[in-house]
């Protein structure tokens, strides 16, 4: 697809303006991009290129490092089942093994409705609610087979209205009023903050 | 946070899934009981910026003080202790506190929880410890998978900014300082702090070598930098608001204060538990009725990982240990990242190895040979014993692998009784960051104690050969 729209570029911008670099925003902007088009195409790259300051081939270079960020259209819903050993130990595997009979589809597959892509991951962080996984990141914990049927019968029947489509991380963003800004300043910028120096016992007691 | 089983009898709540109230002492699991312990407005019912406040009364110098008195070991993995950490920092400026929010080492739930459930506090922890080192910009680098954590911690900011308790003239003091909240794209190597930085510089996540990268010196944009750990940090705002010496009281000399384990496999009661430190054995936390209650079906222990998917195994001669970082290392493993995983007596030992071995050959980040290259062969030679078409000498040749990544003695647990040598922890290493020798810890632990299993398997192999 494309490059961000108006109103994301907007974002974009208001993203950017919050770190000491602009190439430290890469990552939020990729997911935007996610967000917004449900996968990271070329020409969106192109654009957060444009928008940091770095060649397309950077953007590439941080994209392609992180398994987040997919380069090809996906499953409306992203089922990412929990394998590690926590999960392996209670069940892990074979929640991955009915996963599969039920969509029919291998993990890294794509369902033909283009509803679920499957996927085999590593830890999530709640290997005391094993077995578990995360749709589009949202997470279902300690699954039967059973609930794990009445999920995808849920989310096919749009049922789970509080999951968004696959690209959307938090629903909520952090925003920053201009009149409540410390102020971000470029690591060239030298100086101890003028509260710190006043704090100091003595003129050269800076730790 | 929609988890369709979270009433089951073991969950305490069903807002923080899997946290089980032990009666103990709590410091960081306070707000746990209310359903918006995420709330600003809970927060503030309940001490919520106190500690801040108190903080802003004092000097930049008294606080730090405070917190190294108090002995704030970290509890992203090292243990090593906040205060003395702080004071590595050379006098230059400007300069970066870091928070790691990355959790995903396997069977480590806590920062999760803890961002999910208190942002507020986590915000307040990061405030003061800014305010003790000097510095006016904070990074809150949550792990990409942990879309609510994002959504908690982003609203708590939100809410935090307007309030005035972060940004321009907090709390209507001269002092400014701004928090970012920052997320990441899914890896594990991204925890590790130079490659955390690396990740918020907007590249590949590869850790940077050190010497000469230790981020006290030169991190983010080569300025002096600290990384906590969000556990870590979520201690500062009891910590100020009682005292060092009342955060002494808790947990042992070594090892003040409390710590959030997590308890994962097949024990009867998987949970989340605030323990105080160094004074719970093991035996404690697998068997007693305040802890996991026991081994599920009251099978018999195997194994079980004591700090994380990256720590040597322990069994069932070191249950009595204390959970004291001192004392562990010295049984050859850590107490890493507070991930305990229980394995039964019906467990594979060779399945259970592989799994892990295989998360660390899918998280290597390529940058040095011996781990890209080990950590491949690793999981495929543990495959393929596994499948049944192990080789005679795939015992020795996965031992000779683990030798090239951390050479020397292979950190094991101690079994003296059985004429085997204590070896150092942590181990040698020929990596840049220590993902590589992490690879090696479950094969050296299965193999030594294990062996038998892993050699019948592949004599199954050698006659189904022969047969055919
Ligand atoms: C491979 C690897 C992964 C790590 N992952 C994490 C992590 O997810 N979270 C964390 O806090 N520390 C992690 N660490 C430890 C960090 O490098 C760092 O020591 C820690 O964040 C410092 O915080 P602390 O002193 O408060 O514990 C990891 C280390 C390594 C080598
Ligand atoms: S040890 Fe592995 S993860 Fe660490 S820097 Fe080397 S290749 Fe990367
Ligand atoms: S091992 Fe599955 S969530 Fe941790």
């Amino acid at each position: 697809m494309s490059r961000l729209s108006t109103e994301n570029e907007a974002l974009a911008r208001e993203i950017i303006a919050r770190y000491p670099r602009p190439k430290s925003a890469l990552i939020p902007l990729l997911h935007l991009v996610q967000e917004q088009d449900g996968y990271v195409a070329d020409d969106a790259m192109e654009h957060l290129a444009e928008l940091v300051g770095v060649t397309p081939a950077e953007v590439l270079g941080t994209c392609s490092f992180y398994e987040m960020f997919i380069r090809h259209p996906v499953g409306k819903y992203k089922i990412d089942v929990c394998t590690n050993l926590s999960c392996q130990l209670v069940g892990g595997e074979e929640l991955l093994h009915h996963a599969e009979q039920k969509l029919g589809i291998r993990p890294g597959g794509t369902t033909e409705d283009g509803m679920f892509t499957l996927e085999d991951v590593e830890c999530i962080a709640a290997c005391t609610e094993a077995p578990c996984l995360q749709v589009n990141y949202r997470y279902e914990y300690k699954l039967s087979n059973e609930d794990f049927d009445q999920l995808v019968d849920e989310l096919r029947q749009g049922d789970r209205p509080e999951i968004p489509n696959h690209g959307t991380l938090g629903l909520v963003r952090q925003h920053i009023a201009p009149d409540r800004l410390a102020g971000i300043a470029a690591p060239e910028v030298t100086g101890t903050p003028a509260w710190f120096a006043s704090r100091q016992p003595e003129p050269e007691a800076a730790k | 946070m929609s988890g369709r089983s979270s009433t089951a009898s073991n969950n305490y709540l069903p807002f923080a899934p899997g946290f089980v109230d032990n009666d103990g002492p709590k410091i960081v699991s306070t707000r746990f009981g209310y359903e918006d312990s995420h709330t600003l407005a809970r927060s503030l019912a309940t001490g919520g910026y106190d500690g801040l406040k108190l903080a802003l009364r004092r000097s930049p110098a008294e606080v730090a003080a405070e917190v190294k008195e108090a002995v704030l070991l970290g509890r992203g993995g090292a243990g090593f202790p906040a205060g003395i950490k702080w004071g590595f920092m050379p006098p230059v400026w400007p300069r970066y506190l870091v928070v790691n929010g990355d959790e995903s080492e396997p069977g480590t739930y806590k920062d999760r929880m803890l961002m999910e459930r208190d942002p507020h506090q986590l915000i307040e922890g990061s405030l003061i410890t800014c305010y003790a080192l000097g510095l006016n910009q904070c990074f809150l680098y949550v792990r990409g998978e942990m879309a609510q954590a994002q959504e908690n911690v982003a609203q708590a900011l939100n809410d935090a900014y307007a309030a005035g308790f972060v940004g321009k003239n907090i709390l209507g003091s001269d002092v400014s300082i701004d928090v970012v909240l920052h997320w990441g794209a899914g890896a594990y190597i991204v925890g590790e702090e130079t490659a955390l930085i690396e990740s918020l510089e907007g590249n590949r996540g590869m850790p940077r070598l050190k010497p000469p990268f230790f981020p006290a010196a030169k991190g983010l944009y080569m300025k002096p930098t600290i990384v906590n750990n969000v556990e870590t940090l979520a201690n500062v705002p009891w910590l100020m608001l009682n005292g060092a010496a009342e955060y002494r009281k808790f947990g042992s000399e070594a090892s003040p204060g409390t710590r959030m384990v997590a308890v994962s496999g097949h024990v009867k009661r998987p949970g989340v538990y605030e323990i105080e430190q160094g004074v719970v054995s093991f035996r404690d936390l697998f068997y007693g009725d305040n802890y996991c209650q026991g081994i599920r079906d009251d099978n018999e222990l195997k194994a079980f990982v004591p700090g994380g998917g990256s720590a040597p195994w322990f069994f069932e001669d070191q249950l009595d240990l204390l959970q004291e970082g001192r004392d562990v290392g010295s049984a050859g493993s850590m107490l890493g990242s507070g991930a305990l995983i229980v394995m039964d007596h019906t467990t594979d030992i060779v399945k259970a190895c592989l799994r892990l071995v295989r998360f660390f050959a899918r998280e290597s980040c390529g940058k040095c040979t011996p781990c890209r290259e080990g950590t491949a062969w690793e999981e495929k030679v543990l495959q393929r014993i596994l499948d049944g078409h192990g080789r005679p000498n795939d015992i020795d040749l996965l031992l000779e692998i683990g030798k090239n990544i951390s050479p020397g003695t292979y950190p094991v647990a101690s079994f003296a009784e059985q004429g085997l040598d204590t070896v150092p922890f942590p181990p040698k290493q020929t990596t840049i960051c220590p993902l590589g020798p992490s690879s090696v810890a479950p094969i050296t632990s299965a193999i030594r104690r294990f062996r038998g299993e892993f050699e019948a398997k592949i004599d199954a192999a050698q006659s189904a050969r022969v047969e055919a």
